[in-house]
């Protein structure tokens, strides 16, 4: 199994969720997060003052998949995220050791 | 001198009005801090409410309006309201009850103190802020109040005019505040780390709330319901508009974008600058005195950073140099056509008393400098006036009042 976290632009988060549930997606877990990469951040001003803020509001999304829909999630993930422009975020991929359903104790894949 | 009804209401909803500018300022600057100072700033101005209300109505009243001595202080003799009740004060207002005029006056004291915590909030223990507060009101608001307003104070005695509190209400919070500001040090990581509003959409309520308010601080000031009380209405609101719209316009010249707390501050910056000459300006003269305030007022906030003090909310750039500024522009613009009841400035041929309202900054500046000051070194070393570094890093809504203003 694999969780699969990617961080996307904010106003993005529609058009992801709806890819993924085409492809078939039970469920997911998104949070609002913030965090800077190369597109590093930007300029606030407040009274005539200018501010520099790093870190920019992101979404990111959590998804739990069996190992072999890991690729196809990945690439309709990007291509549902992408704008091309600096900022389109990041997907990490990371091995799952186990998922449990709490209400019936269910383990592995069947509790995906 | 009989009690005129219609006077007696309007300078009652008056009264209402400005009690409304205390909570509309605690918004207005509760906005501007960060998320975990809100609950503890908007407090430092909503108890004044309370306690200068109480101080008002024992001495306070009493040493700004009761009979004078010696031109600086009027003396106990209405301690606790005593004498002050239906008929009319005619050195104040002939046509409503003295009262009357005692609770619209109380609305003043309260958010003068109120405008002060701008400078020092988000560093400041409670209980000494309304130990420095009180003191604050007795030794300096009252005896500045009966200087200018005080049926014999000296300044009033001098010819200086001052409509509804350039002198008496912004010049001295302006002055406290740059004294606080020095006294108490700058917040914890300033220059460092950003202090950026947490709420701007509470600071535009909070600046609606006060323009809405000042109708009744600057055309109530008139203390009747007649043409002066019209002028100065207006006056207000053109000085308004266009503090607004000249602070938006060096803003966006300067940074590049016109931002939405710019337009708060610069309505504020015209409303403090008008309030000493609404009553006796035309509209004209109105228009010129909110497009001076807006741009001086942006120069002052942005040359905070390079004086090196950390005047938290900007009450020195916006209300000192705004009440400073409105003193002078009134001895500028006076004019005997707009209120009989005034004099004529310096543009329309009176140059001396320009000169007496230069004094009257002068002198209103530098006491209530140095007696702020001085009171809160007092206060500081018998008390302490800060929160400890914990209490700073945790913030004031759970340090001194155990609450959180959001959840999750």
């Amino acid at each position: 199994m694999k969780k699969i976290e990617a961080i996307v632009k904010p106003f993005k988060l529609d058009d992801v969720k709806d890819a993924l549930n085409a492809l078939g997606i039970k469920g997911m877990t998104i949070s609002e997060v913030k965090g800077y990469g190369r597109q590093r951040g930007h300029k606030e001003i407040y009274r005539g003052a200018e501010y520099k803020v790093d870190f920019l509001p992101k979404i990111k999304i959590e998804v739990v998949v069996d190992s072999s829909m890991a690729q196809q999630v990945i690439d309709t993930i990007m291509k549902a995220a992408k704008t091309g422009k600096i900022g389109d975020g990041k997907i990490f991929v990371v091995s799952l050791e186990e998922v449990i359903r709490i209400r019936t104790g269910e383990t592995g894949t069947d509790a995906i | 001198m009989h009690v005129q009804p219609a006077d007696t209401a309007f300078v009652l909803i008056s009264a209402a009005l400005v009690l409304l500018m205390t909570p509309g300022l605690a918004l207005f600057y509760g906005g501007m801090v960060r998320a975990k100072n809100v609950l503890g700033t908007i407090m430092q101005s909503f108890i004044m409410i309370s306690v200068i209300s109480l101080e008002w109505v024992y001495i306070g009243y009493s040493m700004s309006f009761g009979p004078d001595v010696g031109g600086f202080i009027g003396s106990l003799a209405m301690f606790g309201l005593k004498g002050v009740g239906a008929s009319p004060n005619p050195s104040y207002a002939s046509t409503i009850p003295q009262v009357v005029f005692m609770i619209y006056q109380c609305m003043f004291a309260v958010i003068t103190p109120a405008l002060i915590t701008g400078a020092f909030a988000e560093r400041m223990r409670f209980w000494p802020f309304m130990i420095f507060s009180l003191l604050w009101t007795i030794l300096v608001y009252n005896p500045i109040c009966h200087w200018v307003w005080g049926a014999g104070g000296w300044l009033k005695a001098m010819g200086v005019l001052d409509f509804a509190g350039g002198l008496v209400v912004h010049l001295s919070s302006g002055a406290a505040a740059l004294a606080a500001a020095i006294v108490l040090g700058k917040r914890k990581g300033y220059g460092r780390e950003t202090f950026m509003p947490h709420n701007l959409p509470l600071t535009l309520l909070g600046a609606g709330l006060l323009w809405f308010g000042w109708f009744g601080f600057n055309a109530g000031s008139a203390l009747a319901a007649n043409s002066v009380a019209g002028s100065a209405f207006v006056a207000t609101h053109l000085a308004a508009m266009s503090g607004m719209a000249m602070w938006i316009l060096v803003e966006w010249i300067h940074r590049g974008k016109p931002t939405t707390l710019g337009a708060a501050s610069g309505a504020v910056a015209g409303l403090a600058t008008v309030t000493p000459a609404a009553g006796f300006v035309g509209p004209n003269s109105a228009v010129v005195i909110g497009l001076v305030a807006g741009a001086l007022c942006y120069m002052g906030v942005a040359a905070k950073s390079r004086l090196g003090y950390d005047d938290s909310l900007d009450v020195v750039g916006i209300h000192g140099l705004g009440g400073f500024t409105g003193i002078l522009l009134l001895g500028l613009f006076a004019s005997k056509v707009v209120n009989p009841g005034g004099v004529n400035g310096l543009l329309n041929g009176n140059p001396s008393f320009f000169v007496t309202q230069l004094v009257a900054d002068v002198v209103v500046g530098v006491y209530a400098f140095v007696v702020s000051w001085i009171l809160l070194k007092v206060v500081d070393t018998l008390i302490g006036l800060r929160v400890t570094e914990e209490a700073e890093l945790e913030g004031l809504d759970l340090s001194e009042h155990g609450e959180t203003a959001y959840t999750m």
